[in-house]
């Protein structure tokens, strides 16, 4: 393994560099520490937010719309009001102020409908009552006067001439450049000249693709309590991703100056991009201040279904061209992204599926388009993966068929072809740091392959349980046909796009009972990812002490940022790590001043902190943290940003729009029962190079993590919406499958470690690239033993019997 | 309705209990024990696996009123459970004091605590088989349960035991790094 060095990266806001603390302190960075919440977690006494209690407190509910699309005429509310057990029933008449709408870029969502209503499941009015069933009981007798409205449900309907309009009137800044205004945003991509291109291609490979609609499925439901307080105000303890986002969002809602809502992150079971996005927020908020009591709300897996965003269901047409001694000449798609009834993130969605709807590969001619639609389907968003997921399933389906048509090895066509440092992406700008595609795809294809029929391995009788289906004890071997895939992928990591994507730490070091102690405090959302674990290894390594103490994430600190885009170990930890470098500094000046004349090494040597003393590079101790500080703390919040990005061109789609590139490979190995279409996935092989792994133990967890999420979309997730009615058919893990213990094989994982020079510590952001080729790996293993084309997932038992 | 039940060998009632309520809302919202945790609601996920006289169940599919006079082990009382294991007590009912039924629910002191851990609690931290951690109470019963019928599970064992509980995190490896550790970790002790 090709370990680069760690030293200091430059940090841009001039601090020391030269007194990074390498490693030399234990349970640092580097080092797989156990998590601090790992205790509370596992004896069920971690406080989830769904867990969350109080005196006096109500159960709050939330009515939905039943229809995808329809007008309000009328509600009714005398008879829920009038249950016993009921405090408050509201609806979109009762909101307090003249801001009734919230969103992450676009403020297009209602916190309630008003006269309209435009998916299946829409938030229509809230209860609150004395028991959660009193309230769900209250909410069934809203009577609620529906005028059922036409649906738009794809690009056909959404874009007609008189298709009905999602957002008639609608002013957001992409509004102007759209060509129609169901669409969301249209990011065009032109780079070198396509047309010449093709000229020259020996082979042209063009091919329709589409991916189904994922959902997060993170386990611990939306869920919060919010607590009335005595200044008018609101306290709001929630599981979500990022609390200054949601915090902007629903102040004004509330119309309550920011300083009066006071948020506090609870524990969070799992995000995935489902928690960027409002749920119930401002409902659980709204119905505690009118009631002057706390209010909790807590989804059930049905409703969560409907209080979450998902991932945009796709369709992509792909065009690729090459040369007969397999080198691409070009590559021409059109991804068509259904955002659903309101905007969400879908704008930012678009700006990632066009930019890295090449993948990791040197392509100097590209005509690419992404749009996002507005419909009446269940409205999309982040998702792991986020845009790049879509993409790589289609380019990496054309990769194989490509590789197939010039009689060459997948793998071998993919190295060829593959991106390293220097590369330009589509958009222009240069791929500035480790590349190492064509390395990743070397590794998987060189692991050990997993023995062949395994489900004899065991001796005399056949073992179901290694094989296709399983315990149902559907073959014992018979027909069952092994097949092996590769993919490999490209994402962004950070928030793209010009947008200003910093994160706040706040860092105090003391003394305490005569040993140093660092206070890390940051709004970071810990949504079971590691970040805290990793804040401490970075104050334990910068600051040379043994105890670091993790303060709750809430809004008295600036912003962290969102807990997405792979950002939080990059941005919050260099928050952090930035911090903790002025703490440092702050700290040799006290110790400068005091003991400064006694040993000419303040002055002149570097100086570094570790055990908790104050020692020169040459190892000499000059004194001790506790009596450099004394009863001083240093107590310090800083801003940090990462290398500003810049937005597309709206026509050219030119421009530096990400901060930094993240690359995962897969092999898959599968074995499929051909004549009943049952897929048994035997290993899933992961390479990433990640820069540098901070926590390896949590590295692989994301890695394994990540792989599994993207072999769920390859078989067997999607929330499947009526065409006629744009209605949820199966909002239940008993119809929306997730892979468990038995889907899930063998995740073999071989960690790069390239240095990206940008980064604090060289590290590269690590959980959604392996959600990106995991999917397609599984789909070109099925392609491999069946022959068929497979252009969509999930991909299905009845997609391989024909039946 | 007034339910009465032993939970982690105590004995314990709660109130006005509605005729609908599962196991799982009396446990978390009337008793004070959130461990058991609501992620479907429905039985698909096992993250409310808790025993009941012994068996491994989806407490969102009781009905409060079934467990009257019975006996439940939450994750709450899983360390002491399998302590009582340890200690020659292999079905876990043979009956707790009140000041030891007490102890679980103490604060741990921090993240460095491990004494008083169940082997398999200690193992999930140890093997990375937890993140956002919302599956792991269910997971944790549901691997104890394992661990005392079958000490020395194969990795096919391990699966099919644990297949009705979800996690969304982890992809799983770690969780099964966590079962094979704890089995190798309790068969050295003994």
């Amino acid at each position: 393994m090709d370990h680069a060095p760690t030293r200091a990266m430059s940090a841009p806001a001039g601090t020391p560099v030269g007194l990074s603390q390498g490693s030399h302190t234990r349970g640092g960075v580097g080092e797989s520490t156990l998590r601090p919440d790992g205790t509370l977690k596992v004896t069920g006494e971690f406080a989830y937010a769904s867990d969350l209690w109080h005196e006096d407190m109500l159960w709050g509910c939330t009515l939905r719309s039943p229809h995808a699309h329809a007008e309000i005429r009328s509600i009714d509310v005398s008879e829920a009001l009038a249950q016993p057990g009921v405090h408050a029933v509201l609806t979109y008449d009762d909101l307090p102020c003249e801001v009734r709408h919230y969103g992450l870029e676009i403020q297009d969502t209602p916190a309630l409908a008003q006269g309209r209503v435009r998916y299946h499941g829409e938030p229509v009015a809230l209860v609150a009552a004395d028991h959660p069933e009193t309230a769900r009981r209250a909410a069934a007798k809203i009577r609620v006067d529906y005028a059922e409205l036409p649906v738009v449900t794809d690009e056909a309907s959404a874009t007609a001439e008189d298709a009905p309009l999602l957002h008639p009137g609608r002013e957001d800044h992409h509004a102007g450049h759209v060509p129609h205004p169901n669409i969301v945003h249209r990011q065009p991509i032109i780079r070198g000249d396509v047309a010449a291109a093709r000229e020259r291609a020996d082979v042209i490979v063009t091919g329709e693709y589409e991916v189904g609609m994922q959902d997060q499925a993170f386990l611990g439901p939306e869920s919060g309590l919010a607590v009335p307080a005595e200044d008018g105000g609101v306290d709001l303890y929630i599981a979500t991703q990022w609390l200054h986002s949601d915090l902007r969002q629903i102040a004004p809602v509330l119309g309550l100056p920011e300083e009066k809502v006071r948020m506090t992150l609870s524990g969070v079971g799992g995000a995935f991009g489902g928690r960027e996005d409002l749920s119930m927020q401002i409902h659980a908020c709204l119905l505690a201040l009118r009631t002057g009591r706390p209010v909790k709300m807590v989804y059930n897996r049905f409703e969560s279904f409907f209080g979450h965003v998902h991932r945009h269901p796709a369709k992509l047409h792909y065009e690729h061209g090459a040369t007969r001694d397999g080198k691409i000449t070009h590559m021409a798609c059109r991804i068509v992204l259904d955002g659903g009834a309101y905007a969400s993130s879908s704008p930012a969605v678009v700006g990632n599926a066009s930019s890295l709807s090449a993948g990791p590969y040197v392509i100097d001619n590209v005509d690419i388009e992404a749009i996002a639609l507005y419909t009446n389907n269940p409205p999309c968003g982040a998702m792991r993966g986020f845009g790049a997921v879509q993409a790589c399933f289609a380019y990496e389906a054309q990769m194989d068929r490509l590789a197939a048509e010039l009689d060459m090895d997948p793998v071998e066509f993919r190295q060829l072809n593959a991106m390293s440092q220097g590369a330009v992406m589509p958009t222009g700008q240069e791929v500035d740091a480790p590349a190492p595609v064509a390395e990743l795809l070397r590794r998987v294809k060189a692991m050990p392959m997993p023995p062949e029929k395994q489900w004899e391995a065991a001796g005399e009788a056949v073992d179901v349980r290694e094989l296709p289906g399983g315990l149902s004890n559907t073959t014992h071997g018979e027909g069952v046909v092994r097949g092996v895939g590769y993919a490999v992928g490209i994402k962004n990591v950070g928030f793209s796009e010009g947008f200003d994507d910093y994160s706040t730490a706040r860092v105090r070091l003391e003394v305490v009972g005569g040993e140093p102690v660092a206070v890390v405090h940051t709004a970071m959302a810990e949504v079971g990812q590691g970040g805290i674990t990793v804040h401490a290894q970075i104050a334990r390594t910068e600051l040379g002490v043994a105890r670091v103490i993790i303060d709750p994430a809430d809004t008295r600190v600036g912003s962290a940022g969102s807990t997405s885009a792979s950002r939080q170990t990059y941005v919050t930890g260099g928050a952090v790590k930035h911090t903790c470098e002025a703490v440092r500094e702050k700290v040799l000046e006290l110790g400068r001043a005091r003991f400064g004349t006694y040993h000419p090494a303040w002055a002149t040597a570097e100086l570094l902190l570790e055990g908790g003393k104050v020692v020169t590079d040459g190892g000499e101790v000059l004194a001790d943290l506790a009596e450099v500080l004394q009863d001083e703390a240093v107590d310090i919040e800083r801003e940090w940003r990462h290398r500003p990005t810049v937005a597309f061109d709206r026509h050219t789609g030119q421009g530096d729009g990400h901060v930094q590139y993240s690359f995962a490979a897969h092999r898959a190995v599968v074995e499929v029962d051909t004549e009943l279409g049952m897929v048994k996935v035997i290993e899933l092989a992961c390479a990433q190079d990640v820069g540098k792994a901070v926590n390896p133990l949590s590295v692989a967890g994301q890695i394994q993590g990540g792989t599994t999420q993207g072999l769920g979309l390859a078989l067997m997730e999607e929330i499947v919406v009526d065409p006629e009615t744009a209605k949820v058919r199966n909002p239940s893990f008993t119809d929306y499958l997730i892979p468990t213990i038995l889907d899930t094989p063998s995740i073999p994982v071989d960690v790069l470690e390239l240095a990206d020079e940008h980064a604090p510590y060289g590290l590269r952001g690590v959980g959604e690239a392996p959600t990106l080729s995991s999917t397609p790996a599984v789909v070109a293993a099925i392609r491999q033993a069946t022959g068929l084309a497979l252009n969509r997932v999930p991909v299905r038992p009845e997609h391989l019997t024909g039946t | 309705m007034r339910v009465t039940f032993t939970v982690n060998g105590r004995e314990q009632s709660a109130d006005d209990v509605w005729e609908g309520e599962s196991l799982l809302y009396v446990l978390r919202e009337r008793l004070g024990l959130p461990g058991s945790k609501n992620a479907c609601e429905q039985g698909e996920c096992g993250s409310c696996t808790v025993r009941l006289d012994g068996l491994p169940v989806c407490a969102c599919l009781v009905a409060a009123g079934q467990v009257e006079g019975r006996e439940v082990v939450t994750v709450e009382g899983l360390a002491e459970h399998a302590r009582e294991r340890a200690a020659g007590c292999a079905t876990g009912a043979c009956g707790t004091g009140l000041d030891e039924a007490r102890k679980w629910a103490a604060r741990p002191s921090d993240g460095a605590a491990g004494g008083d851990l169940a082997p398999i609690q200690q193992a999930f931290i140890d093997a990375g088989a937890v993140q956002c951690g919302f599956c792991t109470p269910g997971l944790l019963v549901a691997a104890d349960e394992l661990l005392e019928r079958n000490p020395e599970p194969s990795d096919a064992d391990i699966r099919e035991a644990l297949s009705g509980n979800l996690c969304r995190c982890t992809g799983y490896e770690k969780i099964l790094d966590a079962v094979r550790l704890a089995a190798a970790r309790t068969g050295e002790a003994v």
